[in-house]
């Protein structure tokens, strides 16, 4: 087999493969396409995120009466009704995680620690992100195939032909509702793991009064850290509500391609949570 | 071929000059080229084409949802497509009815034709509650308004298109393939529905200029007063019922005995 014929499935591996010299064809189209695709992605990701951006202002006082009370709606179904899940959630955060770590700081000497290390695990790091990636799993997948149902069905033409701007009636209250929720939701979740956390901690006869625990928790607590935690989860929710509205909204779509689209919009969703995670990790230890 | 409705009126409300329509689900095909058409007001056109012919495509290009592909196309003497905020007050005198209702399945019958007045006027529910009820009523719709559209037949789903699209009162209404699919009774109801709506006896309602498409044009005879079809990529004005009573024999045998044409 001549070397421009090299099949990737024969070789001994990628790394020798790619040490040898010009990727094979096959594996330089692969990869050419997931390249294309991503920075195709990515374009389109942006452009939407900025339409978005730019019919919110134009359009603040567009139609308050109806456009609000959808907000409001988005909020109950993506903060309101996800609430008894994340009761529970916070609870099993609080006696699995937390009680654990408060049952080994104390075993080593180390309780002083203890509001550092539940501020930096929960109120920086676990709370934000177990809410976005909650909330995506709930709220952000039905969103995906709602609008790309919608989109399948003319839906989104019907709203073109009434004069209705479909990213000012379809996407707007999603994106405002979701920035909300995952806010709300977060903060709801570090309350509750927090006290669940204790409650756990107490059950172990850990030697740590409820003022002693609160007031090193208030220790180690900024105010940066309320002004980032509510930018980072108010950007989490706008991300999901971004990626999911243009996978099930942005382009053309037939009903068997939805499940595809909501696959990719939840991956992507992820990755940049992620990724937005390790912006604000940066941001906090730069400050 | 170019042809007008009527010559009363000089300044027709919809004039296409060498119009191509692409299809919307893939812009490069060509549906239908070299599209000279005039609407004056007040006229009723039916565009007849077989399925698949490209008729929801020319609806939705001269309801402006897509620009032309080539050729200009005036609306009340603005080019088309109107996109921008500032016209949209323009595009808003044309109204569609989409083939199937297209309408919205989160919002119920009532949600769905009150939403083009809340959107536009800013109005809140109750505020249109009586405007509303008057049009579920004409549409004879009230068993259903606080349906959701997917729980009632297709039959009523296009009514409800149509009462959608009429509460913005709009001075042209595009219907596209208003009796596909319709049984009887409801093909008596649209006809006589839309006789009335053109000369102006729907109480409320301005007499509104027609565009209907359909696969056949002998339900229109005596009701319509311009006829054209769309086949094979053209668009052919034939005039008045007359002249299509006198046009080929391809286009009887395809279009109005319902058999193949002949290569």
């Amino acid at each position: 087999m001549s070397e421009g014929k090299v099949n990737v499935l024969e070789t001994p591996g990628l790394r020798r493969v790619l040490l040898r010299g010009p990727l094979p064809p096959r594996l330089a189209h692969l990869l050419g396409r997931k390249l294309l695709r991503f920075l195709l992605t990515i374009q389109g990701l942006g452009a939407f995120l900025l339409i978005t951006l730019g019919v919110m202002v134009t359009k603040f006082r567009v139609a308050p009466r109806l456009i609000w009370p959808a907000c409001a709606h988005e909020i109950g179904r993506a903060g309101v009704r996800l609430l008894p899940m994340f009761l529970f959630i916070s609870a099993a955060l609080g006696l699995l995680v937390i009680g654990q770590a408060v049952s080994w700081l104390t075993r080593v000497g180390a309780i002083g620690y203890l509001g550092s290390i539940m501020v930096i695990v929960v109120v920086r790091e676990l709370g934000p992100l177990l809410a976005g990636l909650l909330v995506l799993a709930r709220v952000g997948s039905a969103n995906v195939i709602e609008l790309g149902t919608a989109r399948a069905l003319g839906e989104v033409e019907a709203l073109e032909a009434l004069g209705i701007d479909p990213v000012h009636y379809l996407v707007v209250p999603r994106v405002a509702g979701l920035a909300v929720a995952v806010f709300s939701l977060t903060v709801y979740l570090i309350i509750g793991a927090l006290a669940s956390g204790y409650l756990w901690a107490f059950l172990q006869d850990v030697p740590l009064r409820p003022a002693a625990y609160f007031a090193q928790l208030a220790a180690s607590l900024r105010w940066l850290d309320f002004a980032l935690l509510a930018i980072k989860t108010c950007a989490f929710g706008f991300i999901i509500a971004v990626v999911t509205s243009y996978h099930g909204l942005a382009q053309p779509i037939r009903l068997d391609e939805v499940s595809r689209a909501t696959v990719r919009a939840i991956a992507q969703s992820v990755v940049l949570i992620m990724l937005i995670d390790a912006l604000f990790i940066l941001i906090y230890l730069s400050v | 071929m170019s042809a007008s409705g009527s010559n009363a009126n000089p300044e027709p409300v919809i004039a296409m000059s060498g119009v191509a329509v692409s299809a919307l689900s893939d812009p490069a095909r060509i549906v239908a080229e070299g599209i000279d058409w005039a609407v004056q007001a007040g006229d009723y056109w039916v565009i007849a084409a077989l399925q698949g012919g490209g008729k929801t495509d020319f609806m939705l290009m001269t309801a402006g949802l897509m620009a032309p592909a080539a050729g200009q196309y005036k609306l009340f003497g603005e080019p088309m497509p109107i996109f921008d905020e500032a016209r949209l007050r323009q595009r808003l005198r044309l109204g569609l009815v989409f083939d199937s209702g297209q309408l919205l399945n989160h919002l119920t019958i009532w949600e769905n034709l009150a939403l083009p007045v809340r959107y536009h006027l800013d109005l809140s529910a109750p505020a249109c509650g009586d405007q509303v009820q008057a049009m579920i009523e004409l549409m004879e719709l009230q068993p259903w308004a606080q349906s959701a559209p997917s729980a009632i037949g297709r039959n009523w789903q296009k009514r409800a298109g149509l009462g959608r699209a009429l509460m913005l009162r709009p001075e042209i209404l595009l219907i596209d393939s208003p009796l596909a699919g319709l049984d009887l009774r409801h093909t008596a109801w649209w006809l006589n529905f839309l006789e009335r709506l053109t000369t102006g006896k729907i109480p409320g309602l301005p007499p509104i200029t027609l565009v209907v498409t359909g696969a056949d044009f002998r339900p229109w005879q005596g009701r319509a007063r311009q006829f054209a079809t769309l086949r094979q990529g053209r668009f052919a004005v034939l005039g008045a019922w007359r002249q299509v009573e006198t046009a080929g024999a391809e286009l009887w045998r395809e279009l109005l005995l319902g058999a193949p044409a002949r290569d």
